[in-house]
């Protein structure tokens, strides 16, 4: 992982924010992409004022406390019956969630 | 006009524990209280939108369970027969848990978040489901995928948000208490808007078992209430470890309701306080929010209590933390919503990724998108160490910062949030939307307890924001809110001085529109 520099431009290029787009698995229309080319900039342009703060030698802070893991007794318990599971499935096929073939004819 | 006006004028008492006690006197049954409540619900609904779902023919028969129960003499739970409402974002095993986005419209719950239960058990009647920004990303109830929600002091202005529906539900007396959640003030700014009183507890302190989950390493359920003493109660029942919770904490909740006794309510209890005032939390507020500030301080110190100077350098650079920090964690908890499982699926998919891309875009709103992609951007190769590991020192910095100002003062004073409600609409930028939750943001970056008590009434005929659209009408007067801060797992103390804190302020007046009959 590269320690670039954050981007202070006043936008992103439409190829970036077609990258980020197809990375969050989000399919903005032209308009949502001119819009964020924008915003997403002046947003980041705001966050950026994290690199005025000196945080040499200092060490991530991920949660308020120190965290440790916490492991359940391997004992089964209740869980969910599959119609429960499958009670708000988009589609449904028999005891599965249908989704569109994601192999073979068609696929790269 | 007073609480105790209000009181007069509903059989449903001044606050929570006032008709607990009438109920369980049985003064007044629970049945008519929750069909008060249901009524008064469904009549303001159409103005202010604070409700998404009520769950009234559930909600009454538990009600007579409970009136039957007390009839019978049995021992009944802290909260019995008392009608609360929850926030959107807390699931239910009846009724729907939408997050007000359309992504989960119609989402039935298999299971009951812990909090859920624990209210249940106590007595708590859970009447209905308050409308919220969309995933609990907005600081005004503007961006519930359902309309916007209105507060009921100026239904042209916002109730504050994210939990906002729970806000304008208790402030327009529908009912005396309801749940939010907060990940960077959205119990405490909303309560601010709303001169209620908003909890948001230490990080742990509640379980996030079935709280939809948004910035996992930020986000806390608690009350809105009109009573500290109402805010104890609540949280005292939600509060605990939960093993369903792997960042549920193990110390001892102590005794938050026996805090809020007769002796922490008299304000000579303030006497030999030691109460921090950051420099940082003297500018840039709205001139009102100054003068109720600076009046609390005087009292304060008229009280006995001594003021502290403390240093929050990071106070401003907090917003800049959290706006990559909670993205972050979005992005990543929003990515189960794909149209596969649960939730919106897009029509006549083509491959996988077009499934996945359309359904997301079709049933995520604005904001939320935005933070996805915020989230996304500082998450990827490149820009991580620049922005999200820097964001986590700077994280660490905060707390540390707070460190320091505790060990020389018992409590943090400061705003809530830098300006009264503004007005729906007036403000369309996201950073300036953003800089809404600058005294708030802190709290849930060092995972400290914090609550927000109603300071006072202001004027504001502009509106604040960036257009000041909408003036020329004579402004109702509009209340601001003021901010207790207090170290980790020390809800107890903090509420105890709360209450110290309310007595010497006096009740907030109820909310205009709660006369509406």
């Amino acid at each position: 992982m590269s320690t670039d520099a954050p981007d202070c431009s006043e936008s992103l290029t439409e190829a970036q924010v077609r990258h980020v787009a197809k990375l969050a698995r989000l399919a903005p229309t032209a308009e949502e992409v001119a819009r964020d080319q924008v915003q997403l900039a002046a947003v980041l342009k705001h966050v950026a004022k994290l690199q005025s703060v000196n945080v040499s030698g200092v060490e991530p802070m991920a949660q308020p406390f120190p965290a440790s893991n916490h492991l359940a007794a391997d004992e089964p318990g209740p869980c969910l019956t599959p119609d429960q599971a499958l009670a708000n499935a988009p589609k449904r096929l028999d005891d599965f969630f249908a989704v569109p073939k994601v192999l073979g004819e068609g696929s790269a | 006009m007073s609480a105790g006006g209000g009181s007069a004028a509903t059989p449903l008492g001044s606050d929570l524990v006032d008709l607990r006690d009438k109920i369980a006197s049985r003064a007044i049954s629970s049945e008519a209280a929750t069909r008060a409540t249901l009524d008064r619900a469904e009549q303001l609904n159409p103005t202010l939108n604070a409700f998404h779902e009520l769950h009234a023919e559930r909600s009454l028969e538990r009600a007579r369970a409970i009136d039957a129960r007390i009839a019978r003499g049995e021992l009944v739970g802290p909260l019995a027969g008392v009608p609360i409402a929850i926030k959107d974002n807390i699931v239910t095993s009846w009724g729907t848990t939408t997050c007000s986005s359309k992504i989960l419209q119609g989402f039935k719950s298999p299971y009951d978040a812990t909090i859920v239960a624990r209210l249940e058990s106590a007595g708590a009647i859970l009447f209905g489901k308050t409308n919220m920004d969309e995933f609990a990303m907005g600081s005004s109830g503007e961006t519930c995928a359902w309309g916007p929600v209105r507060n009921p002091w100026d239904t042209t202005r916002v109730p504050g948000g994210s939990s906002a529906g729970s806000a304008a539900a208790v402030a327009a007396g529908i009912c005396h208490a309801a749940l939010g959640s907060d990940t960077g003030g959205s119990i405490r700014q909303p309560a601010a808007f709303s001169a209620l009183v908003g909890l948001k507890p230490t990080y742990g302190r509640v379980s996030r078992y079935g709280l939809v989950a948004f910035g996992s390493s930020l986000d806390q359920i608690g009350p809105l209430t009109r009573s500290v003493r109402d805010a104890a109660l609540v949280h005292s029942v939600m509060a605990g470890h939960d093993h369903r919770d792997s960042t549920s904490a193990i110390e001892p909740t102590g005794d938050p309701v026996g805090a809020c006794d007769a002796r922490a309510a008299d304000p000579a209890s303030l006497k030999g306080l030691r109460v921090g005032i950051p420099s940082q939390y003297l500018t840039g507020n709205h001139p009102g929010v100054d003068a109720l500030f600076a009046r609390a301080r005087a009292q304060l110190h008229g009280h006995g209590a001594t003021l502290v100077e403390v240093e929050l350098p990071l106070t401003e650079v907090g917003i800049s933390t959290y706006y990559v920090i909670a993205p972050a964690e979005a992005c990543s908890n929003l990515a189960r919503y794909d149209g596969i499982r649960y939730g919106h699926r897009t029509a006549k998919p083509g491959d996988l990724f077009d499934l996945y891309a359309r359904s997301r875009s079709e049933g995520f709103g604005t904001e939320v998108k935005r933070r996805i992609m915020l989230g996304t951007y500082v998450l990827s190769s490149g820009y991580y160490d620049a922005y999200y590991r820097r964001a986590l020192q700077v994280r660490r910095l905060i707390k540390q910062e707070f460190d320091t100002a505790f060990a020389k003062c018992d409590v943090i004073l400061g705003p809530t949030a830098p300006t009264p409600a503004f007005r729906i609409g007036s403000v369309q930028d996201p950073v300036t939307m953003y800089m809404n939750d600058v005294y708030t943001v802190n709290a849930n970056i060092a995972g400290i307890c914090a609550v927000s008590l109603y300071g006072g009434m202001v004027k504001d005929a502009s509106g604040g924001g960036e257009s000041g659209a909408g003036s020329g009408t004579a402004s109702p007067d509009l209340p601001i809110g003021v901010q207790l801060q207090a170290p980790a797992f020390q809800e107890p103390r903090l509420l105890a001085i709360a209450c110290a804190f309310e007595s010497m302020i006096g009740r907030a007046p109820v909310a205009p529109i709660s006369h509406l009959s």
